[in-house]
């Protein structure tokens, strides 16, 4: 198990960094753009001159390497904060994309797998066939179509919620008040949608599966009763593949929705994206790019790697 | 023994043989044999749900090719500035109610004013400015096309105001415009209106104290600005200043430009030399003008968009483009996906793990930061839509590769497999003919579950505006909505139909793709009956 976890972290790094280079080069053989004062633009310039950004590409990559490794440095921001160190600009947006993210998993994870447990014991009742057809639509509707819904509700037509998510000066100076929870609901609520229903439509198809196994025949035959056989039984196995999947959801609500993120000006990593290309800062969108690259990898080897901790009888990596 | 006896105890004459001099043969097959696919195709009708949202799926198809042929007034390049944002409107449909061009608004008095003049000016052909507030909402240019009870309110400064909830004709709102037209135009215009009876010249205003907005040609009344409840008509018949307020008997007291017999006058010289280029200021009904131009009443049955187009043919091009871009990558990535995965498949060894390892470090990068990349590269080149393609293919193929792989796993060393090589096939023969065909089902279902992943991805990318889409000809559903998205509260139409149109596309390519699935798969055969 161990062997295999360090060889599937090494492989992600391998993986990465070939990923790094080829983003690397595509960007920075993008040509850049200088302020039109010509005070800053000269300054800027010799600036861009001194981190090396004149030199051949390959060079270019080396010192970035390098600057990453030595001073943790992934390059300077231009244009949406000006010379601030792009890794602060990052992870200073973090905070309000992880948050709207994880009050939504926190509000999805418990009804999605309420609802999808509830459809497999209903089978094909008319219960089941209701939920199936709301997964359907909510599987399919863009979260963008939910977004316009909640606003419509909720803002316009019983004005119970603000339509946009406050800046932090309107919220209270904190991400974490009363306050900017409550402007945070509707965005949660056009996340959550989608995410409940995969959840619901995930654990229903597992569950039917292992409750038509051999196993929970054996478990009522032994005596026990169907609420009983289902917990004990085949709820834990339906888990085996459901867990890993919300363990990869809980990594990837760093990358966060960028519809989302607009519709509801939410400051966060996917505004950063579109801003990032919309001004050409390219060191900012460079350090997005490895930054979405890198949740996404990690995200595929937890799934992986966790199938092995929650069921011993998986062996990873096995011929 | 017993029966051997019983046997002969029965008379001969009651035996005969069954067959004399006829050949016995086994008996044909009534019904004609079923194939995988018609197989395949028996099981997919069996499920109602696949079944309507493919004809849903036919019938949003139809719409996209069908809209630009049956739309004989509109062609896609057809824009109008003025009629933007405009609700949907039919003429035959507005007899029941629904698509008359109307939005439903709460007016102030003076707003409520000053649209119901323009139904009174349209009317007002003598130009003598004596018709009643009664009169001017029969006319057929009144934009108001019914009124509630007003509800008082308390404004910002604390003073009791009423609101006047109705509903308007949005077509009609626009009124009155200004414009410049040289000689011959004028000439024209009066011909024709001679000729159709419609109206499209009306006298100008006179600019005085009493026109508070000197570009607005719908201030035909004297009217003042005030500070607590804006532009409201005023009467001077016995030289003093008087508000008016709203009633159903007030009359408006014209502010039209006279001559010094008191004629009203129509065109003034506003510059140009010669007798061909001059140009005068005319006041036109917007309306009427349309129709002077067009040959038409406007009739938008979806409304207008954003910059003025006839939206359902926004969205048939935005459906075609969307259909088209997902039925190009799901081809593509079939063709790609089946020869890598045979490949991998087949071989196995060190081909497998290297070509393995490619698909996995192309499958570890985000899609949005390959279409960013191909956006900003390939798209001054190549144009937007190809560019995009190219991401969409770039990963695309990578889950249908591993499911063949997985199938030629299953198949290559299966005993028929080995015959053939006995036999001498080539390894190209196995490859397409013996094994591959085992894994058309699979390829097949994922082809069509990519479509709709293809059409949510790219409305999303073109919503974010990382593809631009946005064009004369062609337009995407997501450029559509995100043209809408921040003006939809007071145009919902904007938003309405292409929100609708593209959940109905993802919810039926799915489910006709996990109808398909459920057809394909043979282990579910017989389970469901």
């Amino acid at each position: 198990m161990g062997k295999y976890v360090i060889k599937r972290v090494l492989l992600m790094f391998f993986t990465l960094f070939i990923i790094m280079t080829v983003c690397f080069m595509l960007i920075r053989i993008l040509p850049r753009e200088l302020p039109t004062d010509k005070v800053q633009a000269s300054a800027i310039a010799s600036r861009w001159e001194a981190l090396g950004y004149n030199k051949p590409l390959l060079v270019q990559f080396g010192i970035y390497i390098k600057n990453i490794f030595l001073h943790w440095d992934f390059g300077t921001s231009w244009k949406i904060a000006f010379r601030q160190p792009a890794w602060d600009v990052l992870t200073g947006r973090l905070l309000p994309t992880i948050l709207v993210n994880l009050y939504s998993l926190i509000l999805s994870i418990p009804v999605g797998i309420g609802l999808g447990v509830f459809a497999a014991i209903k089978k094909n009742k008319w219960q089941d066939s209701l939920i199936s057809t709301m997964i359907m639509v909510f599987v399919s509707v863009p979260s963008y179509v939910y977004a316009f819904l909640v606003q419509f509700i909720f803002y316009f037509k019983l004005g119970w919620l603000p339509p946009l998510v406050y800046s932090l000066a309107d919220g209270g100076g904190s991400w974490l008040t009363w306050k900017m929870f409550v402007s945070m609901i509707l965005p949660v609520l056009a996340l959550s949608f989608g995410e409940i229903a995969g959840l619901c439509r995930f654990t229903r198809a597992e569950l039917t599966e292992t409750l038509t196994s051999d196993y929970m025949l054996l478990a009522r035959t032994k005596g026990l009763t169907r609420a009983q056989a289902t917990t004990r039984h085949a709820l834990r196995n339906a888990m085996v593949p459901i867990l890993p999947m919300i363990i990869s959801s809980f990594i990837g609500i760093l990358g966060g929705s960028m519809i989302i993120e607009r519709i509801f000006s939410i400051p966060g990593v996917g505004q950063l994206y579109i801003q990032s290309i919309n001004l050409l800062d390219y060191d900012v969108f460079m350090m997005d790019c490895v930054f979405y690259t890198f949740v996404s990898l990690l995200a595929g080897i937890a799934v992986d790697i966790s199938y092995g901790f929650i069921d011993p009888r998986i062996r990873m990596g096995e011929k | 023994m017993s029966i051997k006896k019983d046997i002969s105890l029965l008379p001969s004459e009651k035996f005969k043989f069954v067959q004399e001099g006829t050949k016995l043969s086994d008996k044909k097959f009534d019904n004609k044999p079923v194939g995988y696919f018609k197989d395949a195709w028996r099981r997919f009708r069996k499920n109602k749900a696949s079944v309507v949202a493919m004809c849903i799926i036919i019938f949003i198809v139809l719409f996209a090719f069908l809209t630009p042929l049956l739309n004989t007034n509109y062609d896609s390049t057809f824009k109008d500035i003025y009629y933007q944002k405009k609700a949907p409107r039919n003429l035959f449909l507005s007899q029941f109610g629904i698509c008359d061009g109307g939005t439903n608004r709460s007016f102030s008095e003076s707003g409520l004013i000053k649209t119901i003049a323009v139904g009174i000016a349209a009317e007002d052909k003598q130009s003598n400015g004596d018709l009643t507030i009664a009169q001017g909402l029969k006319s057929k240019y009144q934009p108001i096309l019914n009124l509630s009870e007003p509800v008082s309110y308390i404004d910002g400064a604390k003073n009791e105001k009423l609101s006047y909830p109705g509903r308007v004709e949005v077509y009609y709102e626009i009124g009155f415009i200004y414009k410049s037209v040289e000689q011959e135009e004028y000439k024209r215009i009066v011909e024709w209106q001679e000729k159709t009876g419609l109206q499209v010249l009306y006298p100008l205003i006179e600019e005085n104290e009493f026109y508070p907005d000197t570009t607005d040609a719908n201030y035909w009344y004297k009217a003042v600005k005030y500070k607590d409840q804006g532009v409201m008509p005023v009467s001077t018949a016995d030289g003093l200043i008087k508000r008016i307020s709203y009633s159903e008997n007030m009359k408006l007291e014209d502010n039209y430009m006279r001559d010094n017999d008191g004629n009203a006058v129509f065109y003034q010289y506003t510059g140009g030399g010669n007798i061909n280029t001059a140009q005068y200021k005319v006041r036109i009904l917007y309306y009427n003008y349309y129709i002077y131009q067009n040959g038409f009443e406007p009739e938008y049955i979806f409304g207008t968009d954003s910059v003025g187009f006839d939206l359902s043919l926004r969205l048939a091009g935005g459906i075609k483009l969307s259909l088209l871009i997902a039925v190009c990558v799901s081809i593509i990535n079939f063709i790609i996906g089946a020869i890598y995965g045979a490949i991998e498949g087949y071989y196995g060894g060190v081909v497998d793990i290297t070509l393995e390892r490619v698909s996995d470090i192309l499958a570890g990068v985000p899609f949005i930061v390959v279409a960013t990349l191909f956006q900003i590269h390939l798209a001054a080149k190549v144009g937007a839509v190809p560019s995009l393609l190219f991401a969409f293919v770039l990963t695309g193929w990578i889950g249908t590769a591993s499911r063949v792989r997985t199938q030629f796993y299953r198949f290559k060393n299966q005993e028929y497999v080995m015959a053939a090589r006995t036999l001498g096939a080539r390894d190209r023969r196995i490859i397409w003919k013996h094994i591959f065909p085992n894994s058309l089902g699979t390829i097949i279902t994922s082809s069509a579950l990519v479509i709709p992943g293809v059409i949510g991805a790219e409305s999303m990318l073109s919503y974010l505006g990382i593809v631009k889409l946005g064009g004369t000809n062609a337009t995407s559903l997501g450029t559509l909505l995100s043209d809408a998205s921040s003006i939809w509260t007071n145009f919902p139409h904007l938003m309405v139909f292409p929100a609708i149109t593209i959940s109905l596309l993802m919810i039926c390519f799915n489910l006709f793709g996990n109808g398909l699935r459920d057809a394909f798969n043979p282990s579910l055969r017989g389970v469901e009956d």
